[in-house]
Parts: C-alpha cells; structure tokens; sequence
C-alpha cells in the first residue's frame, strides 16, 4: 500500500512540476508540449487510482485525459499557432523570479489550507487535495501573468487538470462529473477557438493586449 | 406523473438540437417561441405537483417558483427577441450567418439554467450553470466588435475562475458528506446532504463554503467580483441582456442559497449570513454610486442589477423567515421588472441608433409608448410606489430596522443614492429635445406590458396563495 501512495503522490508532484514549467516556459510550442506532459501524468494519475482501488470507470477519465488533453487539444493548438503565424516567444507581465516567488507562494497556501481543515480525511486524500488546489491556483497564476491567448487557454486547461485530479482524488465521487468536465473542457475549447479567429480577424494579433486599448477607450463610460 | 419535470429542462435542450439544423432565422426565431411557450407550459404545470424527490431531480417549494419564474421570463424574452434579431438582421448589425446558431444557444442556455435549478446533485447542478455560462459568453460575443470580444473574453476569464473556484468548493462539500454517508452518488445527493448537515465536518465546510462564495459570487455579480458583468450587459444582444440580469444572476444565487442552507444547518460551521451582509452592502452602495457616471444605457442598468443583487444577498445574509420573504419576492420583481427595463432599452437603442445616453433624449416626444414603458419600469426598479419592488423594499427596510438599525440605515443609503441617479438619468432620457433621428422599430410591446402588469399587481394586491407559497419557501430557507 505504501508503494501505491508513493506512485500518487509522485504523479501528481510531476503536475505541480509542469505547473511551476508552464509559468517560466517563454516559447509558445514549449508551453503547450509542457501542458501534454501534464495531461499525460493525469491521465497516469487517474489511472493509478483507477488500480489501486479497482474503480475501472476511473480508466474512462483517464482514457479521455489521455486522448483529448494528452494528445488532441495540444496537436490542434500547435497547428492553430502555426496557421496564425503567433510569433515564437511570449510576453510575461512579470519577469520569471517573480513569476516563481508567486508560484511557491500559492502552493504553500494551497498545501496549508487544505491539511489545516482536512485533518479528519485519510492522508491520501488530503495530500492529494492540496496539491490538485496548488495546480489550480497556479493555472490561474499562469492566466493572470502571460498576454497571450493561447497561453491564456493552456492556462485555463491547466486548472481543468487540477480540477479533475481533486476530484478523482477525492474516494468514489461519481463519473457524471468528471465526464461533464472533460465535455466542457471541449466546449470551452470551442469557445476559443472561436475567440481566437475574431481577435485575429479584428486586432491582427492574438495578443490580449490589443483588448486592453478597447478597456482604456472606455474606462469612463 | 413526473413529466413536467423533466420537460422543462428536455424540451429546450431537444429544440437546441432542432434549432440548430434549421437555416433560415425567420424559422429558428419562431421555433424558439414556440418552445420557450412549451417549457413555459410545464412550468406551470409544477403548480399542481407535489414535492418531488429523486436521484437526480429535487422539486420543493423553494425551486419551483425559479422555474416558474425561468420559463415565463425566457417566453417573454424569446417574443422579444425575435422582433430584436429581425430589426438587428434588417439594419445590418448581424448577419444571418452569425444568428444562426443565436436561437439553438438561447434554448441551450434556458435549458441548461432549468437543469441547474432542478438537479438533486451538487455536481449536476455545478453542470448546468457552468454549461449556461459558456452560452452566455458566445453569445455576448456575438457582434465581433471589438468592445464585444473585450467583453466577451473578460466574462469568460472570470466565469472560468469563478466556475472553477465553485467545483473545488463542490468537490470540498463532497469530502465532507463522504465522512458520513459513505462513498459514491448519496454524498452528492443534495437531499441526502441537507439530512445530515449536522453531523457534515465543519472545518471542511467552512472552507467549501468560501471557495463556493467567491466562485457562484462572480456569477451573481458580487462586488468585488462584478467586473465581468456591465460589459457582458453593455456589449451582448440586448434580449441577452435581459436574461443575465432577469434569470441567470437570480440561478447563480439559488446555487449559493443551497449551500447556505446546508451550512446553517451545522451548529459547529460559520454563520454564512455576516459573509453574505457584508458582500450584498458593499454591492449594493458601491454600485448605487457607480449610477452616477455611466454614459451608456445599458450599462446603466447593468449596475442597478448590482446594486439588486446586493440588497437580496444582504436580505438573505440577515435571514428570517420574514427577510428570507421580502428577499424572494424582491428577486421575482427584480427579474421581472428589470427584463421589462431592457427590453424597453432594446427598441430605444434600435430607434435611436445609439446606447449613448448623452444622444437618447426627448424620447417622450419620439416615441411615446417605449417612454411610458421605460419611465414606468425605472419607477419601478428605484423601489417606488406602487410596483411591487416597493413592497419588497419595504418590507427588508423595516424588518432589517426592527433588528438592526444601523445596517437599515446603510440599506436606505444605498438605495437613496441609487433612487437619486436613476431617476436623474430617466429625466434626461423623456424630456428634452429629441437629438437623433428616429429611426422606425416593429416593437414588439406585449413582453413589456406583460410584465409591467404582473408587477403592478404584486404592488397593488398580491395574492394570498402567493404569499403563503413565498412563506413556505422562506421556511425551507431557514
């Protein structure tokens, strides 16, 4: 059983590390190779837990974190970045110490948080929990920071990952939600996709920033 | 015997499906009548049936009258807006290319709110307003200007926060009913949560209940977490518009209210209501004074429904059976009389050419009929005489005097200051030299008069089988 919690833990460590990868990574092709590899420890993590507690319906989350996530969505927004000709390299707001300093704070108050009010759940559980909250935080760490779409959206999909490792860690919580998250996870991808075409069409770049001169325009209205 | 519920929430997602095949808008436009008249009808129809309670589907007192409220206000809107898109398509705002998925969405988003209402599983419910969110969006996007797209990528940024904040707090409350209940679909089950609340582990329910304020918070349009929402008001369609304001900040508050209940239902978790007292006066003051400085209609309005959902949230947080009252009637007269104001604002903007509220004046010579309908709804909305929102009104100021003055003198304030600003800006929109063209609109007026109407009879006389279902719903609330 120790090896079992061990395997856990040290698949979702990996996802906290292509977090803490996807925050300093300045190259848009690396950002979304580094969210593959994250998708992938889900899918394993997911797996594993599929296992070790012989929930077999866990294998179906796995397979589409595998499929969609691993695979799918990070093939499409590579061929999207190429089509759209998105320059290589991607604005930080801050620079990467920063970046990092933020990052290690958030996963001290996520780990803080969840093991001071979890005291009663099993150690697995917990632990499991508090890093899935350092994932989420952290994706939205990586929204607020980067001024790119694209980035905007691996972010967003960072903090689904989070999502679906909280909630597959947490003991026998039912497939409907996990499956109506990795559906919206398409939709919103959609979504984007959608978004992406109109701020191109409209601003000739993907860059949020563009949006920001809209929001001075009409800071008074 | 248990139909009706499910047709309300299959009846739109099945006309989502059709809509969305067929071409023309003339066609989908007429189809989404008829649909939301449908859905309409099996709302009603819950007037007859018994509580219900299942797996998946809970129907109690305190949700049927959402649902009730949804589906007429989604009738309404969808009259609405098929002379709104025509209008729109004939002037060349919208291309038919770009309305034709606008119908199929408007269902997608009536049906997905209904399924939020009714599920029985906190994590269904999460489903169906995150699902309803995502409608919204596209649709708020739907002019491709670039104010529109600026809006509509803020309200999914902070809808994303918010909605992911909202499931970590879903999975918490989980955690907590599986301490007791064991593994599996019974600690999702919001009945089955509610039976045990207080044996749930405070701790962990605290802390759900945070992540879970601050997620559905940002859909309800709580200060500080309201940016999202008088751009996505200002820049969406306006029958959009009126279904954010009307029905989908009423929806995201129902999810809060729940899991308020769950936690005062544990002696040992926090009292949610300071929480709530705090947010809602903020709101409410914050907003009240935001009216002053707008200079576009529909934002405008857009911060009243700040300012409302403010004075609910506060109402809720003070709790009672009598505030849990006067707070439920307030959001039914909010939705409805606030719906009415923005489909008035719709054929203003459409005749007049402009959201400008500087280029909107003399509209009592212009257009006669609309200045009624918009005088009557501001003078609605600022809480006079004799609409219904004066009797809500009212009713939280007194009741909040009789328990704690100081916080009833901060509500009358608020409400003052915003009375002040509406009632200014409403002077300037009829009177006045008309400054534009007028451009002709085909209005369709029964929507507004429908629910002017129904306002005007809840101030006037409200029905003693209305109260006594109102009093029921405020007791489950506790």
């Amino acid at each position: 059983m120790t090896n079992a919690y061990d395997i856990a833990h040290f698949l979702a460590g990996m996802m906290l590390v292509c977090s803490f990868t996807l925050l300093y990574q300045d190259r848009i092709l690396a950002v979304l190779n580094t969210f593959a590899v994250q998708a992938i420890m889900l899918s394993l993590a997911v797996a594993w837990q599929g296992y070790v507690r012989n929930a077999p319906d866990l294998f179906i989350t796995a397979a589409m974190a595998f499929g969609l996530k691993g695979i799918i969505i990070p093939v499409a927004l590579n061929r999207m970045v190429e089509k759209l000709g998105i320059k290589r390299d991607v604005d930080q707001v801050v620079n990467v110490g920063v970046a990092m300093f933020l990052g290690l704070g958030l996963t001290s108050l996520a780990l803080l948080l969840v093991l001071k009010v979890t005291p009663g759940a099993a150690s697995f559980t917990r632990e499991g929990l508090a890093l899935a909250l350092a994932i989420i935080l952290l994706g939205f760490l990586q929204m607020i920071l980067r001024r790119n779409a694209v980035t905007q959206i691996v972010g967003f999909m960072s903090i689904e990952n989070g999502l679906i490792l909280a909630a597959t860690g947490a003991r026998g919580m039912p497939l409907v939600v996990e499956v109506s998250v990795a559906f919206s996870v398409l939709i919103a991808l959609f979504v984007f996709a959608v978004f992406l075409f109109r701020i191109r069409e409209r601003f000739d770049s993907v860059d949020v920033e563009s949006l920001d001169k809209v929001r001075a325009a009409r800071a008074h209205r | 015997m248990n139909e009706a519920v499910y047709a309300v929430v299959g009846i739109p997602f099945l006309s989502a499906i059709l809509l969305a095949l067929s071409p023309s808008y003339r066609l989908t436009a007429l189809g989404n009548v008829l649909a939301s008249g449908l859905a309409f009808a099996a709302g009603l129809s819950f007037l007859a049936l018994p509580p219900v309670t299942e797996t998946y589907v809970i129907l109690d007192d305190l949700n049927k009258f959402f649902i009730i409220l949804n589906t007429l206000v989604g009738f309404t809107t969808s009259l609405f807006s098929r002379s709104y898109i025509r209008h729109e398509i004939e002037t060349g705002h919208l291309t038919p290319l770009f309305v034709r998925f606008y119908h199929a969405m408007f269902q997608g988003m009536m049906g997905a709110m209904n399924l939020a209402l009714l599920a029985n599983n906190i994590g269904l419910m999460w489903v169906g307003l995150e699902f309803a969110t995502l409608m919204t969006v596209i649709m708020v996007g739907i002019y491709r200007t670039p104010a529109a797209l600026e809006a509509a990528w803020k309200y999914f940024i902070l809808g994303i926060v918010g909605i992911s904040l909202a499931f970590f707090g879903t999975i918490l409350v989980y955690l907590a009913g599986q301490g007791v209940l064991g593994e599996g679909e019974a600690a999702m089950t919001w009945s089955e949560l509610l039976k045990i609340a207080p044996q749930l582990d405070a701790p962990l329910l605290n802390i759900a209940f945070i992540f879970l304020l601050v997620g559905y918070g940002t859909k309800v349009g709580l200060a500080p977490l309201h940016a999202w929402l008088p751009d996505a008001h200002a820049e969406g369609p306006t029958p959009i518009s009126a279904v954010l304001s009307g029905l989908l900040l009423n929806v995201a508050l129902f999810a809060l209210l729940r899991f308020k209940m769950l936690i005062a239902a544990n002696p040992h978790a926090l009292e949610p209501g300071p929480i709530l007292i705090t947010m809602g006066l903020v709101s409410l003051i914050f907003a009240a004074f935001m009216l002053y400085q707008r200079q576009d209609i529909k934002r405008l309005f857009a911060y009243s429904s700040i300012e409302h959902m403010g004075l609910i949230t506060f109402a809720f947080g003070l709790g009672g059976p009598l505030l849990n009252f006067a707070a439920l009637l307030h959001m039914v007269m909010h939705s409805l009389t606030k719906s009415a104001i923005f489909f008035a604002v719709g054929h203003v903007t459409q005749a007049k050419g402009t959201q400008e509220l500087s280029a909107i004046r003399g509209l009592s010579v212009s257009n006669p009929v609309l200045s009624v309908a918009l005088a009557a709804g501001v003078i609605a909305i600022s809480g006079l005489p004799p609409f219904g929102a004066f009797m809500s009104e009212f009713l939280i100021l007194t009741s909040t005097f009789a328990r704690e003055p100081l916080l009833a003198l901060a509500v009358a304030f608020g409400l003052l200051v915003a009375l002040g600003a509406l009632l200014m800006r409403l002077q300037d929109i009829l009177f006045g030299e008309p400054t534009t063209p007028n451009h002709p609109v085909s209005a369709a007026s029964a929507p507004i008069f429908v629910h002017l109407s129904l306002i005007l009879i809840a101030g006037l006389f409200l029905p003693p089988a209305v109260v006594v279902w109102f009093k029921r719903a405020a007791e489950t609330l506790g």
